[in-house]
């Protein structure tokens, strides 16, 4: 499954995918994340599936635009620390400058 | 909120509907499905994965009862009681109040499996849009979800921003769709996407001499623009198909299949009662499961 | 030299008249829909103010929203750079500005010099702006000084769950319905909006001294918010709506 958690408003787009299918539980991305974005736990877009998945943590799939803003600077080359932490590459964003 | 008699503007009417010659007594597994929203709630019954009977009605999630009122009026004359009822599902933004429920599902789950019942294995492409948010599944010929999007933090594409539009305007809902087509031709959209500063945008129309039917056509116009934006982050397969209120707005749905190239499928039940439904159907694969 | 700067902005149109490094006259007026004529109308009021006439300024410099669409104007400035330059010009030991209009936050770096070394600028989401505590002030029927003051009147720290001016609002009606004091919802609404304007200049660079500019600079609520979430003081200037028209006059002198 491919989970975009985020949304869209006036000032843009702002989403991080997570593939399901990809994801293999690990929780690396867990603590490289300064604003503790990412949790482990059940699918619960997939009830019938046992397996711990990553998923954007509920509070903060409103903020992401401001959550992510710390890895975010304004110019320059950006590497994600949550992209870089997961190995099955099931970690993407969507945007990197606001 | 106006303090003036509440013409509820912005609310679709409630309905109701029990299958026409189904004992539901000789069925094995009776299933409920609850999806408790903000604006409406939906009450849903299965009888061994049929649809036996639905109510929906206007509710606010912020009410303790929403779900019970729903549940209840969708038993109302079928001479089934909450008893009867081997195993509840509730879903949506107020899952957590369904007292009943042995098991709370997200709506993305729900309404794959929900909208694959009522429009048929073909669907593989779904547009949801509720009083507040807006979501786009993508499923499998089972109703199960492949991708998802969900977008509930800004109320533009969502059901809450044609609200705002139908208070200002004084035009129930349910009329929408049909006077936004009666326009001499067709005006350029809304431009803002905030509801906030797309209200001012339409007071200013108004003040300027546009008709109440010109700023409607704007605003569904720029509705339908702003969703396809959002649908095109996905590939897009058909089947397409639209629940939730919106599908019944053909005021955004003919111009949001114009933007799209993609004529959606044409649903003959109340599209509001898909994540019930979906519910239901996850109670019955629950029981089965044991 | 006489100049005079005009910033367009979203709710209001500012201008400020210069004359050799003197601010001689100003004036703010609501804006509509004939924005040349309104900007000419806000001119001549500051003009009035000022005891001079059309014929005295030398160059009149435009900055704001549709700021390219001011014919009689000679200078075009972005609002950032006019930002910059007024905050500069007022106090010279400013690094960062934040501005905070009705329908636009902006977070902006500035060099000694007054150059913008970085900005952030939140629009067409009236979350991130002045519409935002207008819109919640008006939800519990309090107006807006009064709004801000009860925020220095809260106990405690309450979440607000939406992102959404529009399902703040609801969500607001709801917590009047629970009961909650309207001076713990004005915290939370002002803590909200100062979150998503601290976390906007961080990414610009924090750096001391902090000037808040904008009408919303008036917001006693914010303004506590504000400083609780940088940790440190903010200066507001004495007229802060007119930073940007000031530094589109200094523009128009260069």
């Amino acid at each position: 499954m491919l989970a975009n958690y985020g949304y869209k408003d006036g000032s843009g787009e702002y989403f991080i995918t997570i593939d399901t299918e990809k994801c293999n539980g690990c929780g690396e991305c867990v603590e490289p994340c300064p604003e503790h974005c990412f949790e482990i736990g059940p699918d619960e877009n997939d009830p019938l599936r046992d397996e711990s998945v990553a998923s954007v943590i509920p509070d903060q799939r409103k903020k992401l635009k401001y959550a992510c803003m710390p890895c975010k600077p304004v110019e320059g080359e950006v590497t994600l620390p949550c992209e870089e932490a997961c190995q099955p590459r099931a970690i993407s964003h969507s945007w990197y400058h606001s | 909120m106006t303090t003036e008699a509440k013409v509820e503007y912005f609310r679709w009417p409630e309905s109701r509907w029990t299958a026409p010659d189904n004992d539901w007594t000789k069925a094995s597994i009776i299933t409920g499905g609850v999806d408790v929203g903000s604006v409406s709630s939906q009450g849903v019954i299965m009888a061994d994965g049929e649809l036996f009977a639905y109510g929906s009605m206007r509710t606010g999630s912020d009410s303790p009862n929403s779900a019970l009122n729903a549940m209840n009026w969708a038993l109302d004359g079928t001479g089934m009681k909450l008893e009867d009822i081997k195993y509840t599902v509730g879903t949506g933004y107020g899952r957590v109040n369904v007292p009943f429920a042995q098991r709370s599902i997200t709506e993305i789950a729900c309404h794959g499996r929900g909208a694959n019942y009522l429009y048929g294995p073909s669907v593989r492409t779904l547009l949801d849009m509720g009083g507040q948010d807006c979501k786009i599944i993508k499923c499998d010929e089972r109703g199960k979800v492949e991708t998802f999007l969900m977008n509930d933090k800004c109320a533009a594409g969502t059901g809450r921003g044609m609200e705002v539009m139908a208070e200002l305007l004084r035009v129930p809902i349910q009329d929408i769709g049909r006077l936004s087509f009666e326009v001499d031709e067709e005006p350029p959209p809304v431009s803002s996407t905030c509801v906030i500063f797309a209200k001012a945008e339409a007071t200013g129309l108004l003040e300027s001499g546009w008709s109440v039917n010109r700023v409607l056509a704007a605003y569904c116009r720029a509705m339908a623009h702003r969703v396809n934006e959002l649908i095109s982050r996905i590939d897009v397969v058909k089947d397409f198909a639209i629940t939730g209120g919106i599908a019944k707005n053909e005021g955004v749905v003919k111009r949001l299949e114009k933007e799209m190239g993609i004529e959606a499928l044409s649903p003959d039940f109340d599209t509001q009662i898909a994540g019930a439904v979906g519910a239901a159907l996850f109670a019955k694969a629950l029981v089965e499961k044991g | 030299m006489i100049t005079a700067g005009i910033d367009m902005g979203s709710a209001t149109i500012k201008a400020v008249i210069l004359n050799d490094g003197k601010i001689v006259g100003r004036s703010m007026i609501e804006t509509g829909k004939e924005k040349e004529e309104l900007a000419q109308q806000a001119l001549d009021e500051a003009l009035e103010k000022a005891k001079l006439s059309k014929g005295d300024v030398e160059h009149i410099g435009v900055t704001g929203v549709g700021y390219k669409r001011i014919p009689f104007a000679d200078k075009q400035t972005t609002i950032v750079g006019a930002d910059a330059k007024g905050a500069l010009w007022l106090y010279p030991s400013v690094r960062t500005v934040v501005d905070v209009g009705a329908e636009e936050g902006r977070a902006i770096k500035c060099a000694p010099d007054g150059k913008v070394v970085d900005f952030m600028i939140n629009e067409k989401c009236a979350a991130g702006a002045g519409t935002f505590t207008e819109a919640m002030s008006r939800a519990i029927e309090v107006n807006l000084e009064e709004f801000a003051k009860l925020s220095l009147e809260s106990t405690k720290s309450i979440p607000l769950n939406a992102q959404c001016a529009v399902f703040a609002e609801s969500e607001v009606v709801g917590l009047i319905h629970a009961k909650t004091s309207k001076a713990d919802i004005s915290r939370a609404v002002h803590d909200a909006i100062a979150a998503r304007l601290a976390s906007m200049t961080r990414t610009v660079g924090l750096e001391k001294d902090v000037l808040l500019i904008g009408g919303v600079a008036r917001n006693v609520g914010l303004v506590d918010s504000l400083t609780r979430d940088f940790g440190t003081e903010v200066t507001i200037p004495e007229d802060p709506e007119f930073v940007g028209a000031l530094g589109a006059a200094l523009v128009a002198a260069e």
